[in-house]
């Protein structure tokens, strides 16, 4: 530490090219602090803490495929059941394509089962009593500047109206917000009851996209899980039971290995950033060979030269690093609603210090051949210039 | 202070002109090039600046190792760019291919996607009936009613679940599509139940080769045969569409109707028929203009995400050759004073130091593309459609593509060397005599 000010002044021998090389480190770490955020948003894609213990029951085909609707009083029936909600992919289309949202037609107690929303009471009784009732989430609300008592028009994709309309219309009675900060992007999403579309739609009556269950004990969550497939066993209507995070892991990983995309992107950035900075330090020893010669005629041993030069290094790159990744802390919250789900709220803990990580990891790396030098050389032929 | 102003003013006018570069189109870039070189070759000052360039490159090897700094950071933001655009390029291509101006397309009014669409039976016989299809040799109408499901399997590598699609086609389906054709096995029989798997399922997918069975609903189907088609019907399997209805349990009702037309120009007509008939309530489109509207969003996404990131890398490379090119103008200051000295001017010497630094932008230019070319064109990686199931494409490096990198690869060469350039032009001869 007491040597702190002879590498700062060694930084600052070359202001120009300190900040050039500080420039070139920042935006490889603020690409870091972005792409990583991105990974890490995908990573834990809707998995959540009560996700745990929510099973999900779906067809053991594929999800497109429908459940029927007596199947509901003998899940219900399994011990450790607490609790039993469902719905159906609705994937109505509001005025353009172009504003998607997630819409579904859900069971009335679902926010039960779904305890990680909540709601006010009054709204809550609205939505049992409403048949056209809709409720939506806070983000939701705010992108389309909708208030509680708006009527949403959707366009059908899947189910006309019996009467042959494509247009069902929706009175918007509550607005529900994620318990958690954490869950922020789960709130662009609308739930209406599913009994309107039932007695509405011209096919697939009685019929169910998803069971949702609580389960009473998370200890208990695969024994149930079992219990419940074994009901339908053999039937024409099998079913497949999982957590509410690994039906989430596997959905996700269908739209692309994102770990793979950011690990290229970012081994491509950092093979280059490595070359960069390794050539500027490499440039900034050898201008510095007969200071350092000084500095061990004056008594400096060779190690402490090796550390003076890879503290050099290590500084640059660390300062360059968390420039960027606090640039990206700065710039991910922004972003955070505008992109919907593609990144966090915020820098996460664990990007932070994977940088710190890499930055020590690659500032030692960068300096350890100019370190090395500086400390083998002798001091007469640097004295002298050979 | 007036010094200040006019250094801004330089440094904004070249900045505009460096962003011009990178918008104009490359035969007007081509035009500029030949006037410079006729400028070079012509006037004065021209035939001074190749002096000087010839100078600055003939002591390139001497800074071989700071030089390749500009190499290789434009050769990774090149690499990255291109290797992201390859992919957009590739999953675009696919799905635009897969579509052609004389087949059309029937979903029930408001589908949107083939997976949301039901039609009935009788719906069916109607749309076959409509005027505009083409017959066939037996004098039916080429017309293929399909059902498209989607069936829940795990994936070769992570071994998750993902989504394969079922086209289940009806007995026309090659005269249809004559482009797919079988690769191994057999094709599927009517009436049975058997699976023909596409190139690109077969690739994603556990246990779909060749003589395999899998289970759905309790049924075993057989995999008798593989097919290709070279777009996006590579990430399906096919089989008899009655028979996957009744697996399904769909009854007598497919998603989609697809027909090929006598001609392109017949759409309107085909599709004013359907209209007029009371008993339909269908929307027709070529399967161009479905597949492409389905490959939209995501080839945006990915363009937008490439330019965010290759113009991150970019100002951090162009710093990287603002370094490189300080430092070579520095090592070079002496000689530079000296052809000031001796009656060189200012415009000269700017332009060499550019050129040389465009010259080695080039070239990293040209290996970054390489570089994405050689591991990514080609390589295959799968997605979600619209119809909630993987549609498999390949990276596509394409010249144009690579071009595309090149001219960043300039922009970025022309920013870097810029500065040092004008730095090189202003150094004050006397000072510069006098350093070390």
């Amino acid at each position: 530490m007491k040597y702190l000010h002879l590498v700062w002044a060694a930084l600052m021998r070359r202001k120009a090219r300190t900040g050039f090389t500080l420039v070139s480190v920042l935006t490889a770490f603020l690409l870091f602090g972005l792409l990583d955020s991105v990974r890490t948003a995908f990573g834990d894609a809707g998995s959540t803490v009560s996700g745990v213990n929510r099973l999900l029951v779906m067809s053991r085909i594929s999800m497109t495929v429908s459940l029927p609707q007596s199947l509901l009083p003998r899940i219900e029936a399994v011990p450790g059941v607490a609790e039993v909600a469902y719905g159906n992919w609705f994937g109505g289309i509001y005025q353009d394509p172009k504003n998607f949202f997630p819409n579904e037609a859900v069971s009335e107690n679902f926010l039960d089962v779904f305890d990680d929303y909540e709601m006010p009471t009054e709204q809550r009784e609205a939505f049992r009593n409403t048949r056209t009732g809709a409720i939506i989430g806070a983000e939701l609300a705010q992108r389309f500047g909708w208030k509680i008592g708006d009527k949403i028009p959707l366009q059908a994709t899947i189910y006309p109206q019996r009467d042959g309309s494509n247009t069902w219309t929706f009175d918007l009675v509550g607005i529900f917000h994620a318990r958690d900060r954490k869950d922020k992007n789960r709130e662009s999403i609308m739930f209406f009851n599913w009994k309107y579309l039932d007695e509405n739609r011209p096919f697939d009556r009685g019929r169910i996209g998803f069971y949702a269950v609580k389960v009473a004990d998370v200890d208990q969550a695969d024994q149930v899980a079992h219990a419940i497939d074994a009901i339908s066993a053999n039937s024409d209507h099998e079913t497949k039971t999982q957590s509410e995070n690994a039906f989430n892991r596997a959905f996700v990983s269908q739209f692309a290995d994102i770990g793979l995309i950011v690990g290229g992107i970012m081994s491509a950035v950092f093979f280059t950033l490595i070359l960069l900075t390794g050539n500027t330090m490499a440039q900034a020893v050898r201008e510095r060979i007969p200071e350092l010669a000084v500095l061990k005629t004056i008594g400096f041993s060779n190690r402490s030269v090796l550390g003076l030069v890879l503290a050099e290094s290590v500084l640059l790159i660390l300062l360059g690093g968390l420039l960027g990744i606090g640039l990206a802390a700065l710039i991910v919250p922004a972003m955070s609603s505008e992109v919907g789900g593609l990144l966090p709220d915020q820098v996460r803990l664990g990007t932070w210090s994977l940088g710190l990580a890499l930055m020590v990891g690659i500032g030692l790396v960068v300096g350890a051949l100019p370190a090395l030098r500086g400390m083998r050389l002798r001091i007469v032929d640097a004295l002298a210039g050979r | 202070m007036y010094k200040v102003l006019v250094n801004g003013v330089i440094t904004l006018a070249l900045l505009g002109a460096a962003v011009v570069l990178a918008l104009l189109p490359w035969s007007l870039l081509l035009v500029l090039a030949v006037l410079f070189a006729l400028w070079s070759a012509l006037s004065h000052r021209g035939r001074q600046a190749w002096a000087v360039t010839r100078v600055g490159l003939a002591t390139l090897p001497q800074r071989l190792g700071s030089s390749s700094v500009v190499v290789i950071g434009i050769a990774g933001v090149v690499g990255v760019l291109v290797a992201l655009l390859a992919m957009g390029e590739g999953f675009r291509a696919t799905l635009v291919q897969t579509g052609s101006d004389d087949t059309v397309l029937v979903m029930r009014a408001g589908a949107n996607a083939e997976l949301n669409s039901v039609l009935v039976r009788d719906a069916v016989v109607q749309i076959e009936q409509t005027p505009g299809i083409l017959k066939n040799a037996k004098g039916e109408p080429i017309a293929s009613p399909e059902l498209v499901v989607v069936a829940s399997l795990p994936r070769k590598g992570s071994g998750l679940d993902a989504n394969l699609q079922i086209r289940g086609v009806g007995p026309q389906v090659r005269e249809l599509r004559p482009h797919v054709h079988i690769t191994a096995g057999r094709d599927f029989q009517p009436g049975l139940r058997e699976l023909v798997v596409g190139k690109g399922a077969a690739e994603q997918f556990q246990g779909l080769d060749l003589g395999a069975t899998i289970t759905l609903n309790n049924q075993v189907w057989t995999v008798v045969g593989s097919f290709e088609a070279g777009d996006a019907f590579d990430s399906e399997v096919w089989a008899d569409a009655d028979i996957v209805a009744s697996t399904y349990r769909r009854g007598n009702s497919v998603t989609d109707v697809t027909v090929r037309l006598v001609n392109a120009d017949a759409l309107d007509a085909f599709k004013a028929a359907l209209a007029a008939n009371p008993q339909l309530k269908v929307d027709a489109e070529t399967t161009r203009s479905y597949f492409s509207r389905q490959s939209e969003n995501l080839t945006l996404l990915i363009r937008i995400v490439g330019s965010v990131v290759g113009a991150i890398m970019a100002i951090g490379a162009i710093f990287g050759a603002l370094n490189t090119m300080y430092a070579a103008v520095a090592t070079r200051a002496r000689e530079i004073a000296t052809l000031r000295a001796i009656g060189f001017r200012g415009l000269p010497v700017i332009v060499s130091v550019m050129i040389e630094t465009m010259l080695l932008a080039l070239v990293g230019g040209l290996l970054g593309a390489a570089i994405a070319w050689l591991i990514f064109d080609n390589y295959s990686v799968s997605t979600m459609s619209q119809n909630f199931s993987q549609v498999v494409f390949a990276f596509r490096v394409s010249p144009a593509l690579a071009l595309e990198g090149l001219k960043w690869a300039l922009v970025i060469g022309f920013i870097g060397g810029l500065f040092p350039a004008l730095r090189a032009a202003r150094l004050p001869v006397t000072t510069a005599l006098r350093e070390l």
